[in-house]
């Protein structure tokens, strides 16, 4: 007596709540803070830039799954969401509504499905697009609006140099971190709330670390990549500083500043190209930091976090390969 | 507070589920017919010995063990040996079973049916061995490997601990934990008997914490005995893995591809010291074991005291019906129990619960690409990386698997409940043990 209606599977019969969706959906909350401290500095361009990378990003995504894949459109999982939203967060919001556009075919396009979608790319889509950007059009993506709380007028809003870019023009100039600090309307706690020039949604540290703690507790990230980031930018720069405090920046400013929290919490730590074990990360982590430094410290650019990024992403896979788990009962020879 | 002891890496904790939770263990009545296979344990199946006709006691020897690695089996019922033939078993596939009509209810006259507790044991560890091979005794956690087999240590290694399986990790399953109630003197002292047919003079006990009232009865009834230790462990799943336990108990590692004689242990489960008490001091052979019935939509979660052979279809009745929208029935627990489409296949000696499963629940989740996060690789207790295995028996890369040690892999499940992209990625690695046992073999 066969029983059609009876499923037949292999064990295990029970799963766990979690699923990609959810993650995904758990990271859009998480960078919820982040995107309403932008709201609040930015105005309505911040609203404007989000939706636009979104609705490019999700677009281009079931586009190409329709025309290339002729798969069952995926866009549904929410991966594209949360690129488009990276993608929003790292450009500055006064950027031309068609260079973005540009910027999410990239991501999503060469970034991601050229690969073969979510899960095959070995580079951060978002980071991708905005370091496509970077190259292209260097000075639309680093003249950053000047903030204003609560303007919600559309207006030609005035641009004006990060700190960043302040601290590296001055030091270049020879002139010491101390006075450069004091010239700037800047405090250092103006920057941990966020109250800065910057990308869309880098400005604030608390709000990213904010969310930062709600992804870990929801368990989508561990705390590996970050820690390994921060403390080893912490570390470096702090080591430059003890050396001469006047011809380099704190390790406080380091980390207050640029795309540091942006890029330890959110953009590093995506699951999909990031290494597979706690050791990975850790070492992972820390080539993120200390390219971060070398760019900012030595390099052209003021800020090097995005390409420390992608740099890293480039060697998970030995780094995967280098820091394999221990297996159970490995280091027991048999009898 | 004590720091409880559990394995140290990966685990998960699936929602608990012991819907039959204290539930008295109930008798099944008679049936009027039995399904016994002639397989009910890992290794050679064993030989009839009865024919068509022929008229059978409860108890009697039915089938003998067909090899060393084997075990004899007996009638659960008197009455009429009706045919012997393939009949379909748990495993989906039809195997060689008999079949007997049940008449009355006739015992075989040496079997001590009374309750009183016989604590001293007079045989040798030989003799113990030879009456628990006799009486058919195979480990009843769901390998069901020979339990006579297991005790004999082979030359060369020795046995310092026995180590006891009561963690009943699965969830929604309560047999063990029932039992462990009912019968906690005959379980202590089958678990002596065990120690001294290994020639051990340490029992160690590990009951997970979920099981308090089990815990303190023990650690109140383990005084007696002065060889015997009781350690509750921190809930995590799959403690009841051998190689788990015995990390949990005393940090020791069993050698990839090793048993765990190779860190002197000999893991039995708590029902089966209950077995071998049964064998040993009352004679009598296992023809019936407990099994919990269970399910979100089940009326009645029981657990019940069946008879080998009997269809399930009577156990699920006596727990209230199959549920109307049932869409899968699991014979075992929901980790690692097989999926059965027939409510007649047989309880057999293995069987440790029957679970019913609503459609809702039944399904497998929704499949997206893998994302890396990783998880796989760490709830997996053999420190395996799923992701990979699942990659690498995909490409049909046997030999690779084998570096990659998938043969350590204890089915648990683990990595597949946790997945969040939904991939079986067990599915994919018993391709690749399959395949690649198939290769080593063809080596030899
Ligand atoms: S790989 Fe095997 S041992 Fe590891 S979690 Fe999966 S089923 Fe369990
Ligand atoms: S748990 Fe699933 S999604 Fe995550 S790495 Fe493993 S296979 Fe991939």
């Amino acid at each position: 007596m066969a029983n059609n209606r009876l499923l037949v599977s292999m064990s295990p019969h029970d799963h766990g709540k979690d699923n990609v969706k959810k993650i995904m959906y758990g990271v859009v909350l998480a960078m919820m803070p982040a995107f309403l401290v932008s709201v609040y500095y930015f105005g309505l361009d911040a609203i404007r830039v989000n939706l636009i990378a979104i609705a490019a990003c999700v677009f281009f995504e079931w586009f190409i799954q329709k025309v290339f894949f002729k798969g069952k459109p995926t866009i549904t999982d929410g991966s594209a969401i949360v690129t488009g939203m990276l993608l929003a967060f790292n450009v500055p919001t006064n950027l031309p509504w068609w260079i973005l556009v540009i910027g999410a075919l990239v991501a999503i396009g060469i970034g991601k499905m050229s690969f073969g979608g979510l899960g095959n790319n070995p580079f951060n889509p978002a980071l991708v697009g905005r370091v496509f950007l970077l190259i292209s059009w260097p000075v639309q993506m680093t003249s950053y609006p000047k903030i204003q709380v609560l303007n919600f007028a559309i207006t030609d809003a005035e641009t004006g140099a990060t700190p960043l870019a302040l601290v590296k023009e001055g030091l270049k100039n020879g002139e010491p971190f101390s006075q450069i600090i004091e010239s700037m309307p800047t405090s250092y706690t103006d920057m941990l709330i966020g109250q800065m020039g910057g990308s869309l949604g880098e400005i604030s540290a608390l709000a990213l670390i904010i969310g930062g703690l709600y992804m870990l507790i929801r368990k989508i990230i561990t705390w590996h990549v970050p820690v390994a980031v921060l403390a080893s930018i912490a570390i470096f720069t702090g080591i430059l500083y003890g050396i001469n405090p006047e011809a380099y920046a704190d390790p406080a400013f380091h980390l207050l500043t640029g795309g540091v929290m942006l890029g330890a919490i959110f953009m590093a730590t995506d699951m999909v190209t990031s290494p597979m074990t706690g050791k990975g990360m850790l070492i992972y982590g820390v080539g993120i930091g200390v390219i971060t430094v070398l760019i900012r410290v030595w390099g052209a650019y003021p800020e090097g976090v995005s390409f420390a990024i992608l740099i890293m992403n480039a060697f998970v896979p030995l780094i995967n390969k280098a820091t394999k788990p221990k297996r159970f009962g490995e280091t027991i020879k048999k009898q | 507070m004590i720091v409880l002891k559990t394995f140290p890496k990966g685990g998960v904790h699936p929602a608990e589920n012991k819907l039959s939770k204290g539930k008295k263990i109930e008798k099944l009545n008679m049936p009027e017919t039995v399904t016994i296979p002639i397989s009910q344990h890992i290794g050679a199946p064993a030989v009839p010995v009865v024919n068509k006709g022929d008229i059978v006691k409860i108890g009697q020897l039915i089938a003998k063990s067909g090899g060393f690695v084997s075990a004899n089996i007996h009638s659960s019922v008197s009455g009429k040996v009706l045919k012997i033939e393939p009949s379909m078993d748990a495993s989906g596939y039809k195997r060689m079973s008999i079949i007997i009509k049940v008449e009355g209810e006739e015992y075989e006259p040496d079997i001590d049916l009374s309750d009183t507790l016989v604590k001293e044991c007079s045989l040798n560890a030989d003799e113990i061995k030879k009456r628990i091979a006799d009486k058919g005794i195979v480990g009843l956690g769901g390998a069901t490997f020979p339990t006579h087999v297991k005790l004999s240590v082979p030359p060369g290694k020795t046995a310092e601990h026995l180590v006891i399986n009561a963690v009943e990790c699965e969830p929604y399953l309560t047999a063990d934990h029932q039992l462990m109630m009912e019968k906690p003197d005959e379980i202590l002292v089958g678990c002596s008997i065990m120690a001294k047919a290994i020639g051990v003079n340490k029992v160690l006990i590990g009951i997970e914490n979920n099981k308090p009232d089990a815990i303190k009865l023990f650690k109140e009834k383990a005084v007696s005995f002065n060889n015997i230790e009781i350690y509750a462990l921190k809930v995590k799943y799959p403690q009841g893995g051998e190689k788990q336990l015995i990390k949990a108990l005393i940090n020791r590692e069993v050698p990839s591809g090793g048993l765990p004689i190779d860190v002197g242990c000999v893991v039995q489960n708590v029902g089966t010291a209950f077995a071998v008490y049964e064998a040993v001091q009352k004679n009598k052979p296992l023809y019936e074991r407990v099994v919990t019935v269970t399910g979100k939509n089940v009326k009645n979660p029981v657990n019940l005291l069946a008879k080998v052979g009997t269809p399930i279809s009577e156990l699920i009745e006596l727990a209230g019906g199959l549920p109307e929208d049932t869409g899968k029935i699991v014979n075992g627990g929901p980790m690692m129990g097989k999926a059965v489409n027939n409510q007649q296949i047989p309880v057999t000696k293995g069987t440790s619960g029957i679970l019913l499963f609503p459609n809702k629940l039944a399904k497998r989740p929704k499949v997206y690409n893998c994302i890396r996060c990783s998880r796989c690789t760490h709830v997996c207790p053999m420190n395996l990386e799923p992701h990979l295995l699942k990659n690498l028996s995909n490409k049909a890369l046997w030999e690779e698997l084998e570096k990659e040690r998938v043969l350590d892999c204890i089915e648990c499940g683990s990595c597949s409940y946790t997945c969040p992209a939904g991939i079986p990625l067990l599915d994919y690695i018993r391709l690749g043990k399959a395949n690649l046992n198939r290769i080593i073999r063809s080596r030899k």
